[in-house]
């Protein structure tokens, strides 16, 4: 082979090479650390797989958040206003974090359902909403207004 | 001082950036030297109107005038000064305008920088500056008016400004940051206009030079201060969170630092002209992008401002339009012409080919993990988000071979580069790097696979350019002459490898060996990390000018002798009424000590997170060297003699558009 048309071919070879490693990695290292979100609502209906990491967020539930005496474990109810799921975290809330406030976790729901997060994100502006609640509040709120809208012709 | 002013000047200058954008750039087309006389008039006088705006919004902020909107929104009277200066450019408006008066200081020191450049070069790229500021003005004017008003119920106080904000970082962490992002706009218009009169070459190559690595400077400074600043003032002593507003600045600093090294090649030897191009076009588009990505919303956090769809909709056409004008320029105009400058495989060029695959690969995946959530979530495919774990197992081993090819590329030479006399030269500072990464788990009493990789691309990278250093400085006239005779760009390049070395070590040290613990602890426990003792001691109130503050006193000290004290805060601001944590330090060239109080857990108990961070410091550290060596490295005799000597017009040869196509000037 000609070793110009040859130095060609083991540059476009090796390029091909580093090429297919790296969208091999790629898609292998974000198959490993995507982490879908998902409502109280969804979690509530068995929709959300256990085990695996998921982010969920809503509402933190006035009354809910109990403290470990003897540690920093915490739990706390967060909501859409239509269900709730129960949350576990052991360490230390942001500063945000209160009743009545939007948070959106990360962790995994155990086998009694009960989501233990091992971050926990409030943000650091009193009037932000996380995206994500906001969407899924608002899908609970419409699925709520399309029940009462189908109850009323019962009466 | 009316605040309508502001305004006035702010419609005066998008009317000047208009003529800027058209005038020069028609005269240089239409070889007509009266109208290309007009660019430098023209870039002064639109960035003496930018500067009158931001003056009067500066003054509204300090003399309190809570009768423009964004003022009454971001200020207070009770905000000491310098926040109330800081402010200007602390929400979504003043930031934007902080990012335009940025952009024409740019216009302006390439009208006053570029007197040695052909008139119609100069021209054309403050002409394309022009069309970058027609957009920024149009954007700041349309969407987001920082001088609106609230009449007539004015109110009688402000705001506040955010508390995460009132801190020195916010001062100077965007204006070094927008620096670097809009300073790219620099190499974009040259590239552009390199493209568009055909005159791609060495002196091009040569001109956009500095101006990219000052920008890169600044934005080196400007990342590094906003991880610093995350570090001490988000309070949870992080540094770096891939969240997706730091990728969108470390992007364009990648491509950035890609774009140094090609245009290094497209100086001294003319190839990878096209490529080149190629990359100050994207460099300049990732600032666009980041600015996209920060200001339209779309993003869960701590940088967003708050959300106006219109506002998205702007920068993404604005986006658009650059990215698409500029790739059907460049398909246009790009060089067809095979260089046939021959190098062969080991060659410097080859090295900084693979330099830039590499700084374009981690580009991508940073690029990836930041679009791939936003465009499945636009698409209402779910919402997912990547964590810090894909970054750390992609960007890591991206970074690790980054150094290993910078240590062997430092001796390659141009055109060819013999094969054994490089693994000789390899050597010693494989022997060195060898001992560094076996010595620091030893001392660090655990063996990580990460932290003997990255502690050996970090040594290979300081031996390595250590070991050139005594090569090229040896001199018959002693060692210090040789020193001497070395160029300051040599210089500069010395630096900001070695800043790189220096944060590569940092950031492998304190993520494999940091120690972080959340206790819950009541005044008299004591905690040990690392044999150091944390006692907290007790615990006060106090109040400061706009806040009130819990303050804990937190002893540290090794087998019974004092390190420091401590007083981590919980502060509660009175105005906002938010929440925030103000970590106590102890900071060290070798290791930081870090607490930060928690909320109150018992009756007499609090949670706290005490950390042991080593070589913290030296990510920062890093960032400034690599900064200091750009500035070393434009500071070069090269671009400033001929400054002095008038340009004949037989160095710079008046050719005709087409010529600069043909022929590379090195192959003459």
């Amino acid at each position: 082979m000609h070793p110009k048309r040859k130095k060609r071919l083991t540059l476009i070879l090796f390029l091909m090479a580093g090429l297919s490693i790296a969208i091999g990695l790629t898609t292998y290292a974000l198959r490993q650390n995507i982490s879908l979100f998902y409502d109280p609502s969804q979690i509530a209906s068995g929709e959300a797989p256990g085990d695996v990491r998921i982010r969920a967020g809503g509402m933190v539930e006035e009354g809910s958040v109990q403290r470990d005496p003897d540690s920093l474990r915490v739990t706390f109810r967060v909501t859409d206003f239509e269900s709730s799921v129960t949350m576990e975290y052991t360490g230390i809330l942001p500063d945000l974090f209160a009743e009545g406030q939007g948070v959106v976790a990360t962790g995994r729901l155990n086998g009694d359902r009960l989501f233990v997060a091992d971050q926990v994100l409030a943000k650091h502006d009193e009037n932000y909403m996380p995206p994500e609640v906001m969407d899924s509040l608002e899908k609970a709120a419409a699925r709520a207004e399309s029940n009462t809208a189908q109850s009323i012709p019962e009466y | 001082m009316f605040p309508e002013f502001g305004q006035f000047s702010l419609i005066l200058s998008l009317l000047l950036a208009i003529l800027l954008a058209t005038v020069p750039l028609a005269g240089s087309l239409a070889g007509r030297a009266s109208l290309q006389a007009f660019a430098r008039p023209l870039a002064a006088g639109q960035f003496v109107f930018v500067a009158i705006a931001f003056g009067v919004l500066t003054y509204a902020f300090m003399v309190d005038d809570f009768s423009v909107a964004y003022v009454a929104n971001n200020s207070n009277s009770l905000l000491p000064w310098y926040f109330k200066f800081s402010a200007v450019w602390g929400a979504h408006e003043g930031s934007l305008l902080l990012w335009m008066l940025i952009l024409a200081g740019w216009t302006l020191a390439v009208a006053i920088f570029s007197r040695r450049l052909p008139a119609v070069m100069t021209s054309q790229v403050l002409s394309v500056m022009g069309m970058v500021s027609v957009g920024f003005l149009l954007f700041l004017l349309m969407t987001s008016n920082p001088f609106d008003r609230i009449l007539p119920n004015v109110p009688t106080n402000g705001a506040d400004l955010n508390p995460l904000l009132q801190d020195f970082g916010l001062i100077v962490h965007p204006p070094m940051l927008y620096m670097g992002y809009v300073g790219f706009s620099v190499a974009f218009a040259f590239a552009i206009a390199a493209l568009i009169n055909g005159r791609l070459d060495a002196a091009w190559a040569r001109w956009s030079r500095p101006w990219t690595t000052v920008a890169w400077a600044f934005l080196s400074v400007g990342i590094a201060l906003g991880s610093w600043w995350a570090y001490y003032e988000l309070g949870w002593g992080g540094w770096w969170f891939w969240d997706p507003v730091e990728n969108a600045s470390l992007l364009p600093w990648l491509a950035g630092t890609a774009l140094m090294h090609s245009l290094a090649v497209t100086e001294k030897r003319g190839v990878f002209k096209s490529w080149t191009v190629l990359l100050a076009i994207l460099t300049f588009s990732l600032s666009l992008l980041g600015a996209f990505l920060v200001r339209s919303g779309v993003l869960t956090s701590v940088h967003a401002f708050a959300s106006d769809p219109t506002r998205g909709q702007f920068l993404l056409a604005l986006l658009a339009i650059t990215i698409v004008s500029s790739l059907t320029l460049y398909a246009f105009r790009a060089p067809v012409v095979h260089s046939r400058i021959r190098y062969g495989s080991a060659s410097r060029e080859i090295f900084l080919l693979l330099n830039n695959v590499l700084l374009m690969a981690a580009m991508l995946l940073v690029l990836v993990g930041t679009l791939y959530p936003l465009i499945l979530d636009y698409l209402d495919m779910g919402r997912l988000s990547i964590g810090e774990p894909f970054y750390n197992l992609t960007f890591s081993p991206v970074a690790i071979a980054v150094g290993l090819l910078l240590g062997a590329g430092i001796f390659s030479r141009w055109k060819k580069t013999d094969g054994g006399w490089l693994a000789r030269k390899l050597l010693w500072p494989a022997a060195v790097s060898l001992i560094v990464a076996v010595l620091v788990p030893l001392w660090m009493g655990k063996f990580e696979p990460w932290a003997f990789a990255g502690c050996f691309s970090a040594a290979w990278i300081v031996s390595a350019t250590a070991r050139d250093l005594l090569d090229k400085s040896a001199s018959r006239q002693g060692r210090w002459h040789g020193l001497r005779r070395q160029s300051r760009s040599y210089y500069g390049m010395v630096l900001g490898h070695l800043g790189l070395a220096l944060t590569m070590a940092g950031a492998t040290v304190v993520s494999n060996y940091g120690v972080e613990r959340d206790v819950r602890m009541s005044p008299g426990d004591t905690v040990s990390i690392e044999n150091i003792d944390f006692a907290f001691v007790q615990i006060g109130e106090r109040q400061g000018a706009n806040f009130r503050a819990e303050t804990a006193q937190v002893d540290i000290s090794r087998d019974g002798r004092k390190i420091a004290t401590l007083y981590p805060e919980k502060r509660q601001y009175t105005v906002q009424r938010s929440v925030m944590t103000e970590a106590g330090i102890d900071a060290g060239l070798a290791r930081d000590l870090f607490v930060a109080l928690g909320e109150q857990v018992g009756d007499n108990a609090w949670a706290m997170r005490i950390q042991y961070k080593p070589l913290i410091r030296w990510i920062w550290l890093g960032s400034l060297f690599m900064a200091a060596g750009g500035i070393l490295a434009i500071a070069d005799r090269r671009y400033r003699i001929r400054e002095k000597v008038p340009v004949k017009p037989a160095a710079l040869p008046d050719r005709e558009p087409d010529a600069g196509r043909a022929v590379p000037e090195a192959m003459s």
